[in-house]
Order: structure tokens, then C-alpha cells, then sequence
């Protein structure tokens, strides 16, 4: 009863982490989803100026660095952008 | 000198008062002089935990605002001697009392005790920032919930703006059956996304509902919850004790060596 059950859904447990991961970087940064938006939007333009790069698909994300203790929460901001062309023409 | 430490959580109701209650009389059952302060002005509830409610002449707020000594509002504890607690008033809110008048109260029992434990309201305001002003260090308080663990997040962040050296992680109510089907998130999941020192894992037990009704702390004794709060104690003191291993802990064997636990250390 249980195999098919774990197929149809995530465990709750592992919902429960995933969603504090995301919800933790905004608090800690005090950052609204709104402002990472524009953010995503002016790296998109910039980058966009020196090569072609999948905007749909990019990603960015603030999270905290690794490490643990007192001090080694200080949040770094994380950029996935697939490039589609390294040299853009014209 | 004595160690100050501060037990919070942000969230209400996770077991910041019952975790106060078990370490400072674990605490003082290892032949520690210890005080619990209940700093949660209004709503008063260390005194019910401990079953001291019905000694209670002067509280917190006579204390800092000069109508008695320290020592008059001082409550012993019938099991251990050298266990006291300050109780909380019921009557007043938690702008009877600032962050100067803590700072200058803790220190003043610093010179008599081993160990200060301050039991802090929940939320962020005013009493928040009373229990943690004298404080050395702090045990922050969850539960392996969303909420909880969002929560205590904020707190560590608010602490560590306040510069504490030492923050430790007590996780509560955990169920280890509900982990094992993947419906709770691991203790390694908490620590993970919190990233500071655990000092102990309290398994959700019936015993401790039991134990406030009755008014005894329940650390030391042969339950799941007695001996894991020994252990934070243990650790608290500077010992290096294994976690239990609580996969297994419900099975009969262990409940067979919890009774010969028991009646080998009798209360300790």
C-alpha cells in the first residue's frame, strides 16, 4: 500500500526542506521575489550585450555559502544562465 | 562566575518553557546551583512546569523595580536544593521591564550561580529583547516544522545581530516513525538548513504532557524524553555523550533497560 503511494507524491518531509530552503533565502536577504526579478532582468540585459543567452531558461537565486558557524551565513547570489551562442553575430 | 543562557524560539508553544524547566533541574540534579528566570511578563508558565505555583510571593517586576530584594523573590525548589526559580507577573506586560534593568539583575546572580537560564517569550518585541539582553549564550528551541524552523531561522539572525558567540539547536517533539515514512524532515534536514551546533533531539513523548501535569520535570528518569534532556544537560556541562539511538528506542528491550536504568540511578 505504501510503494504506490510514495510513487504518486514526494515525501512530505522532503516538500517540508525544499520549501524552507527557498523561503529562508528570501527572509535572510529581506528581499522580495519582486526585486530578484529585476535583478534576473538587468543581468539578463547586460550579459546579453556580449553573447546570446537563453533567457527564458536562466536562473538566479541568492542562497547562503557553505560552511557552518557564526559568520559563514553571509548569502551569495547564484546565476545559472545558459548561453545559446558564445559569439553573438552583429 | 556564572553562565547566562537564553532559551527562545520565535514560535510559541515548541517547548521552550518544558526545555528551561528539564535543563536548569537537570542542571541542578548534576550539583549545579542554578536560577530560572521566567522572563515571559503577562504569561506566566515556568512556575506551573515546575509545580512551584502556590509558593509565589514577589516576582520579576517587584524585583527590578525595587519593592523586594533578589533574594525574597526567589523561589527554592522542593527536589533539588540548589535550585531557585524567579517567577514571571501575571499583571503587568513586558514594558514593566527593559533591557537595562535585566542586564543589571542577571549580573547581580551571576555572582551566586552556576548556571542563569532564562526562559523567553515567544515572538521578537520588547520581552524578547529583555531576556536576551544579559545573556551569554543561547539555546534556541524547534520543532521539525516549517513554522518552527522558519522562525528560529529569524531568531539565530537576530541573535547573531546581537552578537552571541554561542548558539546552540535543541530539536523537539521529534517522530522518528513519521521520518522513517519521509513525512517529517530528518534532524540532519534541520541542522542542515539552520547551520548551528545541535546540542540535543527530544523525541515527541507522552510523558511530557504527563510530567507537566504533574509539575515534575521529567529529565533524568527512565522515559525517551527524561534521558535525552540528561544528555543536553550532559552536554550543556561540556561532555562529549552520543546521541540516542532512537530507531530502535521504542522497541521492548529498551523499555526493559529503562526500568533497569531507573531503578539503578533512582531520580538523578
Amino acid at each position: 500500500m505504501r510503494l504506490p503511494k510514495l510513487f504518486k507524491r514526494k515525501a512530505s518531509g522532503e516538500v517540508a526542506k525544499d520549501r524552507l530552503k527557498i523561503l529562508l533565502i528570501s527572509d535572510r536577504v529581506n528581499c522580495s521575489p519582486e526585486m530578484l526579478d529585476l535583478i534576473k532582468q538587468d543581468i539578463a540585459r547586460v550579459i546579453s550585450r556580449y553573447m546570446m543567452i537563453d533567457t527564458e531558461n536562466m536562473e538566479i537565486q541568492i542562497s547562503k555559502t557553505g560552511g557552518y558557524g557564526i559568520g559563514s551565513k553571509n548569502p551569495s547570489l547564484y546565476a545559472n544562465i545558459p548561453i545559446l551562442d558564445l559569439h553573438k553575430s552583429s | 562566575m556564572g553562565e547566562v543562557i537564553v532559551i527562545t524560539s520565535g514560535k510559541g508553544g515548541v517547548g521552550k518553557t518544558t526545555t528551561t524547566a528539564n535543563v536548569g533541574t537537570g542542571l541542578a540534579a548534576a550539583g549545579k546551583k542554578v536560577v530560572l528566570i521566567d522572563t515571559d511578563i503577562g504569561l506566566r508558565n515556568l512556575d506551573v512546569v515546575m509545580g512551584l505555583e502556590n509558593r509565589i510571593v514577589y516576582n520579576l517586576v517587584d524585583v527590578v523595580e525595587g519593592g523586594c530584594r533578589v533574594k525574597q523573590a526567589l523561589i527554592r525548589d522542593k527536589r533539588y536544593p540548589g535550585l531557585y526559580l524567579l517567577p514571571s507577573a501575571q499583571t503587568r506586560d513586558k514594558s514593566a521591564v527593559n533591557e537595562s534593568q535585566m542586564r543589571k539583575l542577571v549580573d547581580q546572580l551571576r555572582e551566586q550561580f552556576d548556571y542563569i537560564l532564562l526562559d523567553c517569550p515567544a515572538g521578537i518585541e520588547q520581552g524578547f529583547k529583555n531576556a536576551i539582553a544579559g545573556a551569554d549564550r543561547a539555546i534556541v528551541v524547534t520543532t521539525p516544522e516549517v513554522s518552527a524552523i522558519r522562525d528560529a531561522d529569524r531568531i539565530i539572525g537576530l541573535l547573531e545581530a546581537n552578537s552571541f558567540q554561542q548558539i546552540d539547536l535543541c530539536i523537539n517533539r521529534m517522530r522518528y516513525d513519521m521520518v522513517k515514512r519521509g513525512d517529517m524532515m530528518t534532524v540532519e534536514d534541520v541542522v542542515d538548513i539552520l547551520s548551528v551546533n545541535l546540542l540535543g533531539v527530544i523525541p515527541d513523548d507522552e510523558s511530557v504532557v504527563v510530567s507537566t501535569n504533574q509539575g515534575e520535570p521529567l529529565v533524568g528518569n527512565h522515559t525517551l524524553a527524561g534521558r535525552a534532556y540528561r544528555n543536553v544537560c550532559m552536554r550543556l556541562m561540556g561532555q562529549d555523550v552520543p546521541y540516542m539511538d532512537l530507531e530502535r528506542s521504542l522497541s521492548f528491550w529498551t523499555r526493559v533497560t529503562g526500568i533497569f536504568h531507573k531503578s539503578q540511578e533512582g531520580r538523578a
